[in-house]
């Protein structure tokens, strides 16, 4: 009977909303969207914390080691909290950890790392957030790992804790 | 005199004509900035956000717009950079077919069900 | 405190009046007596009374700030204005809830009272599926969303509304689109229990349709209540973003106006009982949809309420129950009444409303598909996607011209046969609306022909409707004033995209601003202290190409509780155009960044919107219906 046709498709094809619908729910609400295909960094010229003058990203990143870009500010309340753990992987020999200094005021920026501690080995300015952009970021704090084929392999949105720490430690050994 | 006068005539006519292509300039920024997404925001356009994000695109899209990058070339950009969610308007690919396309075939289904209905009926006089 | 008790158990007690109302209702049913027991009336009464005892007690808790109450907690605050407490009651995800238990209770009450003449198993029926709706919606306030939590210790102050929600459009707005939102419930009911009866008929579109008006004004006014809204407090004089939540009041509306026009052919002739049945389900259950895809946190919009993963199990399972319960319904139950299938003539009006069903189904396709499609490709393939308003003008827009162009052929075709009369009158006013179009269209820098089509096809509709009105002195009014509505909505919109135009700029103190042969002066600021904000006021003074010269105050605002900063726009509002001025500080600078805009017709948009309702509500008060 056609009419009974009709509402088994019906019934199947609601059932299949029903199952989608479920699933949307308990995935994260986050849209972070994964990184599946490793990006190249960007190309770009910043000025560099200390000296002032502009450097070119293919000198930041010419050595044949793992590099981390943490994006940070001296107003960032969550990027005070993850500092320390920023410490602790500045000690390990096979990373370097690059600075972006968003958004902020020098000379509270540099109050911030005479207090805290300088776990980088290069920072640079990003005055108005357009450098961020370039490695797609979304704020901060944000912190990216760049193997040595130089490609952007993680990211991780806001404040790191130990267990990402964990994570780029297994990573880079 | 007479050369100053056609110095001032040529200097006020780029003026003017600079002012124009500056609202044609705006409109074409404003509308980029309307299609791009601001993504710490909940449901609002780049245009329409005020935050550190937005601020941050508008400034790149104006350096893009500098370049003379186009309309296009600017939205491949920040696709590249943040995945295609950043744009609101969905391009057309494999992932989009059934976006663009399922309206119009329902549209025409429906065309056809009236189509049949009537003739039917008529058929049947 | 007692207010909470009260409130509390007085939910619990119109969950009993449920379990009641099944019992002494299914026993009614095969009782033979003509009349429906007065127990159905009075129980349904106690439910409404208590469902409002509970609604007052969470009020009055808001009034006193009784913060021993989650939900006073989460959302109010000791320094806020009155009518702002008042109304933060339903501006919350529980306390919308008992709104939507007030609506469902107050409109099955009220159709038994107005139902009095239809037949018995069908109201009876009528209450027992309200019944199924109204009881769901007790168990998911008391299991997922009780708005009677207790607190303590008991907190000293609330977290505060959100300073963009403390507005009067938005104060009322919940309150008039749940009436038309969950009013459509009823007709769900309604239809369900009259197809079990087979009872979709001539008599039966004339009872309903009534209800069909009163859910579809309010639903419109509401609609346009939130875009007002919108325009003032959101974003840079936008007024409709296409925004999931915005969708989802939209969808509703679509299938209503289309059930509306084939409840108009129904009255006449046994025709489209089946997709009337259809129509019915599909806007209760686009409103259930519409609930559940804004409070299960499963879409990224302005409006979601806070995302609660166990309320979108319970929303979504409560809503998929209810539709393939009533699909069920309708498979078992309807009968194709054969008699009157050859009717359907190539020129008459009940071919041209089936033209209206179809556009208006393919215009909610659209709306429908580009909000749940990011849904259904993030699950299946985890790619994510974003649809906005391109996608939604593209598709929608080409299919507007010969729309309209339907709407103004179609009131003119008569009943079962027609044929065009008035060739001549027809083709003068479509000569009239080309050349008026192309004569404004050629002095814009616009798509000629994309915009010359549409509008032309917007002034058609524009003149044949006036013409219908004013010199034919048509009989149907009603119809009349709501096509002439849409014709006004959607000049107004066109122009006012076209010609609205903005100055972004940054400016100091004392400084003017030139553009165009206009000025901008900035004159000065002044401080405010309000009870719960301080604010920065901006005085500004616009001299247009005319001389004239107005004067707008936007502000700046720092709320205290939550701690938000917004900036308010200030609006002039003429019949011709709004001027429209935001200001917004530059970081670290003595600079304040100023946007302005004049934006033509905007409060046409409106008067549109309330000419629309206008129309259906002369319909609602007409005693017969038209020949």
């Amino acid at each position: 009977m056609k009419n009974k046709l009709n509402s088994i498709i019906i019934f199947i094809f609601l059932s299949f909303c029903f199952v989608v619908f479920y699933k949307g729910l308990n995935n994260s609400n986050i849209y972070t969207p994964k990184i599946n295909d490793e990006k190249n960094i960007p190309i770009f010229k910043a000025k560099d914390f200390n000296s002032n003058i502009n450097i070119e990203s293919e000198k930041i990143f010419e050595e044949n080691t793992y590099y981390i870009v943490n994006i940070w500010a001296s107003w960032c309340v969550p990027c005070r909290k993850e500092h320390p753990l920023l410490m602790e992987l500045s000690k390990n020999q096979s990373v370097k950890l690059i600075g972006l200094n968003y958004r902020d005021n020098l000379n509270n920026a540099k109050n911030f790392i005479i207090e805290l501690g300088n776990p980088y080995s290069q920072i640079l300015i990003d005055n108005d957030g357009t450098l961020g952009v370039e490695f797609g970021a979304y704020g901060v704090p944000e912190t990216f790992l760049i193997d040595k084929n130089k490609k952007i392999i993680k990211k991780f949105i806001g404040q790191i804790n130990q267990e990402i720490v964990d994570e780029i430690k297994s990573i880079i050994k | 005199m007479k050369t100053l006068k056609i110095f001032l005539i040529v200097f006020l006519s780029i003026g003017f004509s600079q002012l124009k292509s500056n609202e044609k300039n705006d409109e074409f920024k404003n509308r980029i900035l309307k299609n791009i997404r601001c993504l710490i925001c909940q449901g609002q356009s780049v245009y329409d956000s005020e935050s550190d994000f937005a601020s941050s695109i508008k400034l790149i899209v104006d350096k893009k717009i500098i370049e003379e990058l186009s309309e296009e070339q600017i939205y491949e950009f920040l696709r590249e950079k943040y995945g295609d969610w950043i744009i609101y308007d969905p391009k057309l690919n494999k992932n989009t077919y059934i976006l663009w396309l399922l309206p119009l075939l329902l549209f025409l289904l429906g065309g056809a069900i009236i189509y049949k209905k009537i003739s039917k009926k008529k058929n049947e006089q | 405190m007692l207010a909470n008790q009260i409130g509390y158990y007085s939910l619990i007690i119109g969950l009993f009046f449920s379990f009641f109302l099944f019992v002494v209702s299914i026993k009614d049913f095969n009782n033979l007596n003509k009349k429906i027991n007065q127990n159905v009336f009075i129980l349904s009464f106690l439910q409404l009374m208590f469902v409002v005892i509970s609604f007052l007690s969470l009020i009055l808790s808001f009034i006193n700030s009784d913060f021993s109450n989650e939900t006073v907690f989460n959302n109010s605050h000791t320094t806020k204005p009155l009518f702002y407490k008042v109304s933060g009651t339903w501006g919350n995800h529980e306390g919308s809830l008992l709104l939507w238990l007030l609506v469902l209770t107050l409109f099955i009450f009220l159709f038994l009272i107005k139902s009095r003449a239809q037949p018995k198993k069908y109201r009876i029926l009528t209450v027992l599926f309200q019944q199924i709706i109204i009881t769901g919606f007790f168990l998911f306030v008391l299991m997922t969303s009780n708005p009677f939590n207790y607190l303590f210790p008991i907190p000293q102050e609330g977290l505060g509304l959100n300073p963009i929600l403390q507005d009067p459009a938005l104060a009322i707005h919940p309150p008039i689109l749940y009436l038309g939102y969950v009013g459509s419930s009823i007709i769900f009911s309604a239809s369900l229990a009259a197809v079990t009866q087979n009872y979709i008929s001539k008599e039966w579109s004339q009872h309903i349709k009534k209800w069909v008006l009163i859910s579809w004004i309010f639903l419109s006014i509401g609609i346009m209540l939130g875009s007002i809204w919108a325009y003032y407090e959101l974003g840079w004089g936008g007024f409709w973003f296409w925004d999931p939540v915005e969708n989802v009041s939209l969808m509703p509306w679509l299938t209503l106006t289309a059930l509306l026009h084939c409840i108009l052919v129904l009255e006449r002739r046994t025709l489209l009982t089946s997709w009337v049945v259809i129509l019915s389900i599909t806007t209760f259950t686009l409103s259930m949809c519409g609930t559940f895809l804004v409070r299960s946190g499963i879409l990224n919009s302005v409006h979601t309420f806070a995302n609660d993963p166990a309320r979108g199990i319970f929303i979504l399972v409560f809503l998929f129950v209810l539709i393939f319960l009533s699909l069920g319904i309708f498979f078992i139950f309807h009968k194709e009444n054969n008699k009157d299938l050859n009717s359907f003539f190539w020129l008459s009006k009940e071919t041209s409303i089936l033209v209206n069903n179809w556009f208006m189904m393919y215009f909610l396709s659209v709306v429908l598909i580009g909000t749940v499609y990011p849904i259904f490709l993030d699950v299946l393939s985890t790619e994510k996607i974003s649809v906005g308003p391109p996608f939604y003008h593209k598709l929608i827009a080409p299919f507007l011209a010969p729309f309209l162009l339907f709407m103004a052929f179609g009131p003119k075709l008569k009943w079962i046969k027609s044929k065009i009369e008035n060739k001549n009158s027809i083709i003068v006013l479509f000569v009239i609306s080309i050349v008026l179009t192309f004569g404004i269209i050629k002095n814009l820098s616009v798509n000629v022909l994309f915009y010359t089509v549409l509008i032309t096809a917007a002034f058609f509709l524009f003149f044949t409707t006036l013409k219908e009105l004013f010199v034919k002195k048509s009989n149907n009014i009603s119809q009349g004033i709501a096509h002439f509505g849409f014709s006004l909505f959607i000049l107004s919109i066109l122009f006012n995209s076209i010609l609205s135009s903005e100055i972004i700029t940054n400016i100091k103190i004392g400084e003017k601003y030139n553009y165009n042969k206009s000025e901008i002066f900035f004159e000065k600021i002044e401080k405010k202290k309000e009870s719960n904000y301080s604010s920065i006021i901006g005085y500004f003074k616009i001299t247009d190409k005319n001389g004239k010269v107005t004067q707008l105050k936007p502000e700046m605002r720092a709320y205290n509780q939550p701690i938000i900063v917004t900036s308010e726009a200030d609006i002039k509002t003429t019949l011709l155009e709004d001027k429209f001025l935001v200001m917004n500080l530059v970081k670290g600078d003595e600079y304040f960044n100023i946007r302005y805009q004049v934006k033509p017709f905007m409060l046409w948009i409106w008067i549109s919107v309330l000419l629309i309702s206008l129309g259906g509500s002369m319909s609602l008060f007409k005693k017969k219906y038209e020949k």
